[in-house]
Formats: C-alpha cells, structure tokens, sequence
C-alpha cells in the first residue's frame, strides 16, 4: 500500500473533502454508579493536508478525542454515541487486525512524554525496526537505512539510531517520536501536547520543523494543546472545546482577530502581551466544571461575563444548551448570546 | 531604595557523574556568581530555560540548599553558613516560597486552615484563640471567599488555582519579606494564570512584599515584574528594567528567547530562530558559554569569558559584543582591523 498525499491547498472546503470526520461523537467513562461524558456530541471535520488545533484546559476532553480517532479508548472510556469516519469509513466497523493496520499507517500518534513513549532499554534505531516490522515485511537493514532517513528529517545525525532514549535531550526525544509517526507516511498526524515539557526555544525549532515538514510530505495534522497562543500562529482551523463540547470553530485568523464565543475571548485575554502597551487583565473567574456534574444549560455560564442573574438571555443560558451554529461561512460558534445577535 | 535581601556573588555547584569509580566527580556549576537584590513592592522576574540555575537560585535563597560560595544579606546580615537558630527561624520566616506543584506542596489529609494556621503556630506569631479569625483573614486576602468554607476542605476538593492560592496564603501567614515564587502558574490552566499573577501584584502593592518570580514564560513575568533578570548555563547574562530588557534586548540569548515566544501576529515563520542549534558539549572554561549556539560570536568569545558589563542605566548584559568592557573595546577595534 502506498499512499503519497497531494499537498493539498491548506483552506479546502473541510467538508466535501474531509480525510477524517467526527460525527457526533460521545465518549463516556463508566463508573459503577454513574457516567461521565468527557466528548459532547462533538462534530469535527479535517481536510486532507490541513493543520487543525484542538485547544481546551486540562479535562476538557481534547486527549480522550485523540485517543478515540485512534481507536486506543480503554475501559472506563468508551465511544457512547456517533461515529469516527476516516476516508468515508466508519472506524467502528473496522476488526482489531484491520486497525492494527490502520494505526501508524494511516493515522500515527505523538504524545506529550517522549520519555515514557519510548523504551528506555532499547536502541532508538531497533525501535524504528520494531515498529516497521510489525507494518510491513522488510529487512532488519533497510529499515535501519530508513531509520537513519528519517532522523536526518527531522534534524538529528543519523548516527543517533545507535543511541539509547537516556543518551538523547528532551527536544531530540520529541523528534525521534516525530519522525517515527511520520516513518509510515500516514495521512494523519495525531500531537497530544507535543512541545508542552520542552523548552520555548525547543519547542519552536521542533514546530517549524513539523511545519516544514508537514509541507513537504502534505500530511494533515490534529494538534491538541492548552496553548491558545501556539496555535493561533501555528494551525489553519482552530477548535476551542469546553467541558467536553466544542464551543468555536474557525480559521486562525477569524479567530486572532475577532473571536465570538465568551470563552475564546476570555482565553485570548489569558495570555499576557510580549509586545505593545500592557493592561491590567483579567484572565476567566472560576474554574472549569467538574464534567461529573456539569452546569445545567451553556456549561460556560457560571463563569461567563455576559451571564447575568435578570438579563435578558438568563434563563434561556442557564437551562438551554446552546448549538454550534454556522455564523459564517467558516465560522461556528455555540453561544445564546451570538445566536441572538445574529 | 532599600533591599529586602541583597544576594552577592552566589554560586552552588552539585557534583555531578564520575567517570570511574575512583576518580574525583565532575562539578556541575548549577549556579555561578550571581548576584542582585530584591526590594520591598517589588517583583523581580528571573527567566531562564530549564536546566539554566533559575529554580536552584530560588533553593538557595529558601536555604533548602547551602550555597557553595557567595552570601545572602538579609537585616543586615549574612544569613549563609553557621547562624544561630533563633536567626535561622527569623530568616526561613521572613523569606517564604511558594512551589511549582500545588498538587505536592499541601497535605492531602488536612485541611485548608490545618495548613495555614501551622505557621502561625509554629511561629508563634498568633494567640491560639485569634488563628482562626487571622486564617481567614488570610483566606480573604488570597481571594478563597468565603472563607468559613474554604478554611474547612481538604486540597482535593479544590482546583488547581485554589490550592496554589492556600500555597500563597501559608506563605504570608508568617508575614513575610520576600516570597520567592518558583514556577508557581506553570501547572496551572491557562485561563486562571492571570488570577494568581493578578493576586501577586495586588500582594506586592498593597504588603509591599518583594518576589521573586522564577519562570520559563517571559509574556508573564513582563505581565508582573518590575525588572528581569535572565540566566543561561547558572550565570546572569542580562539584566535591567522588565521593559528596557524586553523591547531594547542586549543579549543575543534574550534575543533567542524573545524570538521564540509564539505571536499570532507573526506565524512560525515570519521569525526564523537566529540562534544556530546546539553544537553540544563545548569547554565552559575557556569563553562564554552561550558560544556555541551564539549567531554575533566573535574570535574573543572563544577564549575570554565576558563579565557583567552595565551598557545602559541600570541595564547590564554579560556579551562581548553588545555590552563589551571598556577595556576590551581597544582590543575589540585591533581585531576588527585584521
């Protein structure tokens, strides 16, 4: 099988032509006594060649979308409602042997800890092996070649496949699990946090590889993080997700230069400015939910400046859940407060 | 202005790995003649990347560390080596800390007033029967409102930001001089950062406290600080007013940092990293040691190891090319020529 990706403009019509596509999707953890939903009916599209950020705090359930495209949910999680489609194909339908196939091949993974995702005992080099082994018949040499190959892609010597993980910095480490997700060509490119333990300066030399990269091969990209700030400068399409739910959808620009949902606008004010006069600001009040126990009606509200006790859309934010509605052509937001305006 | 605590010359090594069994363990110069001072109202922000001697800085002013050289001025006096004890309590009262992990820092089977009336106890600073009015009094400064109810939870049931504020309000139960915040928002959610930023400006105006804020995350500590210091390989390679140090930068690695924070303004590649990748181990002894990775260095760089040269009111950089000594300049004007 071989699969060479076209690079594709990056702002294709994400619908006609969706590589992957969540379609209503509900992950839940099973408890013994109750059920937590940490994915919220949540429907996203990405285009082939497409980079799209995921951004969202700490239990929002950005990583539990991650796993679910992977199809590597364990017990307590599991896929409750909706479908995961990849090239039209529901994931679901797919055999365990099928998916072992379809993992690394068509979509690959890079966590947040190289450390723990590499085999501290083994050579980096053998561990490219293994792993192209399990994929396709090919020889303990050529794949060593390819091993090489592909550290040289992402900037380390290719000596280095002699290396044990120990022997490696955290940023060389992040890019040995780069180049290893990128070692079968997949279409999708799954980064769980990839740059959060490294530093500022790491992360950015690590990025613009990724980036250029990402040119050259054409490989579309789910970028999952809590750094709004990244992702404005490195994503096309941004998705903000809350308390399980998405609650805006649009392109990096639509969204740096005017974000509509309340929480987006808190988010981007989160993040003090480098340059330009500096204000006093005020970040979001409160905490995010305890998604055991979710606020009734916009999860968003008890912490929302625009909720009120007495305004106007009181009672519809606080007991109606609002939709993700289409407000322009690339631009979805769910929002009582934008639903009426517009 | 007066100091809250000056630190001079401070330097802490480690020993680090040996090559055999018997031969002598290598020194690792965690942290190498630094010196600056905190005063009262306000925030000095130390930045740094990780491994650079920030976090070790902030240690041996806790005096979880002794340092190795150099001495700590507090009161007047050196607090470093053998001081007797009343003085030690009097120094580990007056310079509190706040930790990165919130999660670690508090005692998962007491509860909130359990962790800020200890101090007061321990300190003996509060009648038994007032600590409960000063805990929450404590409580109501940090922002937990109300206090009657968070005085009673155990850390589990609070979120992140919360326990870090508990963190805040032990600390200033001993009413303290200087705080030294280590990382104390980096694991925290980003859209509640701004709230203990927030509550460490309100505490330095309205206590006249001195920080410390040791971080990796330059936007913030010009969100706060009043002046920046920046630390690479344990040394202080630039260091002045937060805004003077920011917008006019003098050294090439505060360049490199400054280059390397995302701006949605820019993208990933409208600023291209100057800064050539690292070349690995070079020899720390001979010159400077941001060297190898540096995109200015010039011959002298190699050998002679530049010093703390002030270039601008109150702004000093340790390079030879954009803060070079006086007496180098001749030197620098020969080479040129060649």
């Amino acid at each position: 099988m071989t699969l060479v990706v076209e690079t594709l403009p990056v702002t294709t019509a994400q619908e006609q032509s969706a590589l992957v596509e969540l379609r209503g999707l509900v992950v839940d953890y099973v408890g013994s006594e109750r059920r937590v939903r940490a994915v919220d009916h949540v429907d996203l599209a990405i285009a082939p060649g497409e980079i799209v950020g995921l951004a969202g705090e700490s239990g929002c359930g950005k990583s539990t979308i991650a796993h679910a495209l992977l199809q590597i949910l364990r017990f307590p999680a599991e896929v409750a409602e909706g479908s995961i489609l990849f090239g039209g194909r529901d994931l679901a339908t797919m055999r365990e042997q099928e998916l072992r196939r379809f993992r690394w091949r068509n979509v690959s993974l890079v966590f947040q800890s190289a450390m723990s995702a590499l085999n501290p005992v083994m050579r980096v080099g053998d561990q490219f092996v293994d792993m192209m082994r399990a994929h396709e018949p090919v020889r303990k040499r050529d794949a060593l070649a390819r091993a090489g190959d592909l550290l040289e892609l992402v900037g380390i010597d290719r000596a280095r496949v002699r290396a044990y993980p120990h022997e490696l910095s955290g940023g060389m480490r992040q890019r040995v699990i780069i180049a290893m997700a990128l070692a079968l060509r997949p279409e999708l490119v799954v980064m769980d946090e990839p740059t959060t333990a490294l530093d500022v300066v790491v992360q950015r030399e690590i990025l613009q590889q990724v980036q250029d990269l990402q040119r050259e091969l054409g490989f579309a990209v789910l970028f999952i993080t809590h750094d709004l700030s990244l992702l404005l400068e490195f994503a096309n399409r941004i998705a903000i997700m809350y308390a399980g739910e998405l609650v805006e959808v649009a392109s990096a620009e639509t969204l740096f230069r005017s974000p509509r949902h309340p929480y987006t606008v808190g988010l981007m004010s989160s993040f003090p400015p480098l340059t330009g006069p500096l204000e006093r600001m005020t970040g979001i009040p409160g905490s995010p939910p305890d998604l055991a126990q979710p606020p009734p009606g916009c999860r968003f509200h008890p912490r929302c400046p625009h909720c009120l006790a007495g305004g106007p859309l009181f009672a519809r934010q606080t007991t109606e859940r609002p939709e993700l509605r289409r407000i322009a052509p690339e631009h979805l937001v769910a929002c009582h407060l934008v639903e009426e305006e517009t | 202005m007066s100091s809250a605590l000056e630190v001079r010359g401070l330097t802490k090594h480690f020993a680090g790995p040996r090559e055999h069994f018997w031969s002598h363990s290598a020194r690792i110069h965690a942290v190498d003649d630094v010196s600056f001072t905190l005063r009262p109202g306000r925030i000095t922000a130390l930045v740094g990347e990780s491994g650079s001697g920030k976090s070790t800085v902030a240690q041996v002013l806790a005096r979880l560390y002794d340092p190795t050289a150099g001495q700590i001025v507090f009161e007047g006096r050196n607090a470093t080596g053998r001081a007797r004890r009343p003085e030690v309590l009097r120094y580990r009262s007056q310079v509190q800390m706040i930790f990165q992990d919130p999660f670690g820092s508090l005692n998962p089977v007491k509860t909130v007033e359990h962790h800020i009336a200890r101090p007061l106890l321990i300190h003996r600073l509060t009648k038994r029967e007032h600590v409960r009015m000063r805990v929450h009094e404590l409580l109501q400064a940090v922002g937990l409102v109300p206090p009657q109810q968070f005085a009673a939870k155990f850390p589990h049931q609070l979120s992140g930001g919360q326990r870090q504020r508990v963190a805040i309000a032990r600390a200033l139960a001993v009413e303290p001089a200087v705080l030294l915040a280590d990382e104390p928002i980096s694991m925290l959610d980003v859209s509640i950062r701004i709230g203990i930023l927030n509550l460490m400006l309100k505490l330095k105006e309205e206590l006249g406290i001195a920080f410390l804020y040791v971080t990796h995350d330059i936007a913030s500590a010009r969100y706060v600080a009043d002046e920046m210091l920046v630390m690479y390989a344990g040394q202080i390679v630039e260091q002045g007013p937060t805004e003077s140090v920011l917008q006019d930068p003098l050294h090439p690695y505060t360049r490199l940092l400054l280059s390397a924070v995302p701006d949605p303004e820019t993208g990933v590649h409208g600023k291209r990293l100057e800064a050539r990748p690292r070349r690995g181990a070079v020899d720390l002894l001979g010159g400077c040691r941001f060297v190898d990775r540096c995109p200015l260095a010039i011959d002298v760089c190699l050998s002679v190891p530049p010093k703390l040269v002030t270039a601008r009111l109150d702004h000093s950089a340790r390079c030879h090319v954009t803060a070079p000594a006086p007496i180098d300049r001749e030197d620098d004007r020969v080479e040129h020529l060649h």
